[in-house]
């Protein structure tokens, strides 16, 4: 991963279990959304490759990268809407691109969409009537319209209040039991990442490679890297493996 | 910092082997700030010193300036290895020289403040320009690869769009461009009208202004208006969905960009153009009618008939033609600025601003190209 000549990250090697809730954690500037655009097809890596099912995903033609897409949904910070079209426009353009189904069905599966994120009746409203949380469930139904396997999360709880990013783990955690799908998410919001978390990868901008890598809850009981640590507690435990067990209870 | 707050005087004294900085109020607090210069000046004229120590012998009143002078002092020391006693400093003080000293400078992240040499620079120059034609012509092929598509109803492409761009490029530039052309023809026959008055030539001021119009002015004014109106706005609409990521979320659909938002824009302002150079025609020729009768003594028959007899179809056609062609260049100046544009609200504002110079010299430009052809092919 780089820009021109100034490297990001290397040697990154992971692999996401499929049905599970893939974190990639790391400070800011770690190159998190960086990594996160290479596995969504906005950037193509310096060097390596992104592998969806044992295929290959940067070194195939177009259409078939074209093929894959359709099977992801990614949800960027702050929704990222198309700001010209009303909610349910914004679910259905996917649903109208790539379907065949008639203008009925589409419009009925908008709606649906919204009303699993718990946006029913807000289907003619624009991105800019209303809220950040709001914005970020509709980005969510986008995302969802096309019933990918994958889902893609860039930091869904990014200026949000403590409540709705509670409540948006529980719609992901949600999503992935009844949808079955598999969820990747970019966060640096330590009570996502334990509430949601099955598998994590640690990046660390300064040996610009994956630190730790395992479930999040068990690197906090045994890992021993004080920088891991040190992110887990917010700074406040890098010495491990025993830890205070009333910071433990509050992380987790 | 808060001007009521008075800085500190400096007083510099040489004890033991210990330089010891002396810091009390300044009463009037109109001096400059304590400067480290003093005590590297010091510490240069007593070679022996192995530490440095500050002393305030009253309560001082003390601002950002007094803790950026004790930093440098920190830092010189460390540069001379020499011992830093602050123990005589206020407790805020060290408080926050210690929060200052807290993380240390990460070298990697500093900008060179060297200029690079000459031939680095302008070799910098020609590869980013050369890189710039490069991204411009290909985008230029992306249009109109996405053209295609369109003819071959393979495109994702909502008309929808496009009809509200047509709105905004049609309808809503009516007024200005009325306005202008209207003058353009009014100044064009005025000037016209003064020279063919030496010559007792005044009954040609109809072909002057109409011919000039027709083959010329009004595409071309109607163009340079459409790119400050509408192409500076489909840069600044572009650029803030990049900002907002809008575009990202296209190509991870696998919806094409250019397909979706740049065809619509530009479709419209190819559709839209060649009625508005016609409209632009009319005014402007009223223009010059306006002045042919109010000046020249010639009559609204005789002005209409010269007008009617001087105007060839061929004439008619190059100015509507050029009109769409200057259409699809504003639309993909605006456009491709837009799909360039940085992620800040500057860049946004950059974007515009190149749009409207790139899309006005590209008109200028290819005007240039079609009276040439247009003379070789005697059109």
């Amino acid at each position: 991963m780089a820009f021109g000549s100034y490297v990001v990250m290397k040697n990154i090697n992971s692999s996401v279990k499929q049905g599970s809730i893939f974190v990639v954690m790391g400070n800011s500037g770690s190159g998190k959304s960086t990594l996160l655009r290479h596995m969504v097809g906005l950037q193509a890596p310096s060097q390596g490759d992104v592998f969806y099912d044992g295929k290959s995903f940067w070194s195939t033609d177009d259409e078939a990268r074209r093929a894959q897409l359709h099977k992801c949904g990614v949800l960027f910070q702050n929704g990222a809407l198309w700001s010209s079209m009303t909610l349910a426009e914004n679910v259905e353009l996917p649903l109208v691109e790539y379907t065949d189904w008639p203008p009925a069905d589409v419009r009925n599966v908008a709606r649906l969409k919204l009303a699993l994120v718990g946006l029913n009746g807000f289907e003619d409203y624009y991105p800019s009537e209303i809220s950040g949380g709001m914005r970020t469930r509709a980005g969510l139904a986008r995302a969802m319209a096309l019933d990918p396997e994958i889902l893609f999360f860039d930091e869904p709880s990014a200026g949000l209040d403590p409540i709705t990013s509670r409540n948006l783990d529980r719609l992901i955690l949600e999503l992935r039991d009844s949808l079955g799908a598999t969820v990747v998410v970019v966060t640096h919001e330590l009570p996502s990442i334990f509430t949601i978390a099955d598998d994590s990868i640690f990046l660390d901008a300064d040996t610009k490679t994956i630190r730790a890598q395992g479930n999040p809850k068990e690197l906090l009981q045994h890992s021993a890297d004080a920088k891991l640590r040190a992110f887990l507690t917010r700074g406040e435990q890098t010495d491990g493996p025993t830890i205070n067990s009333d910071l433990m209870k509050s992380a987790l | 910092m808060n001007d009521a707050v008075p800085e500190v005087n400096l007083a510099v004294e040489q004890m033991n082997g210990v330089l010891k900085i002396q810091l009390s109020a300044n009463a009037s607090g109109a001096a400059g700030s304590p400067g480290v210069d003093v005590v590297r000046k010091a510490l240069d004229a007593a070679p022996g010193v192995r530490g440095l120590r500050f002393e305030c012998t009253e309560p001082i009143g003390w601002g950002s300036r007094t803790i950026a002078f004790v930093r440098d002092c920190a830092d010189l020391s460390k540069e001379r290895k020499l011992e830093l006693r602050e123990d005589g400093l206020p407790d805020g003080v060290q408080r926050l020289l210690r929060l200052a000293q807290a993380v240390p400078a990460r070298k990697d992240a500093q900008r060179s403040a060297d200029k690079p040499p000459f031939f680095q620079r302008l070799g910098e120059r020609v590869l980013g320009s050369w890189e710039e034609t490069w991204a411009m012509f290909r985008f230029l092929g992306d249009n109109i690869l996405a053209l295609f598509n369109l003819l071959r109803g393979r495109a994702q492409f909502r008309w929808a769009d496009a009809f509200l761009a047509i709105q905004q490029c049609g309808p809503d530039s009516l007024g200005i461009i009325a306005m202008i052309n209207f003058l353009v023809g009014l100044i064009l026959a005025f000037v016209g009208a003064v020279q063919l008055r030496r010559f007792g030539a005044s009954g040609y001021v109809a072909d002057l202004v109409s011919l000039a119009t027709l083959r010329e002015t009004a595409c071309t004014m109607t163009g340079i208006i459409l790119c400050g109106r509408v192409g500076a706005a489909f840069a600044a609409q572009l650029g803030t969905m990049k900002v907002s990521e809008e575009i990202a979320a296209f190509q991870t659909f696998a919806i094409s960009p250019i397909e979706f938002l740049v065809l619509p824009r530009m479709v419209a302002l190819m559709l839209v153009m060649p009625f508005l150079c016609v409209f632009a025609d009319l005014i402007s020729i009223s223009g010059g009618l306006l002045v042919a009768v109010s000046m020249l003594d010639i009559s609204f028959t005789e002005y209409v008939s010269r007008v009617v007899h001087v105007v060839q179809l061929k004439s008619f056609l190059l100015g509507v033609v050029k009109a769409s062609c200057f259409g699809f260049l504003v639309a993909c100046a605006g456009c491709y600025r837009g799909m360039q544009s940085g992620k800040s609200a500057a860049a946004v504002g950059e974007a515009t601003t190149k749009a409207v110079v790139t899309g006005i010299t590209a008109i200028v430009a290819f005007d240039g190209v079609f009276a040439v052809l247009s003379n070789a092919l005697n059109i």
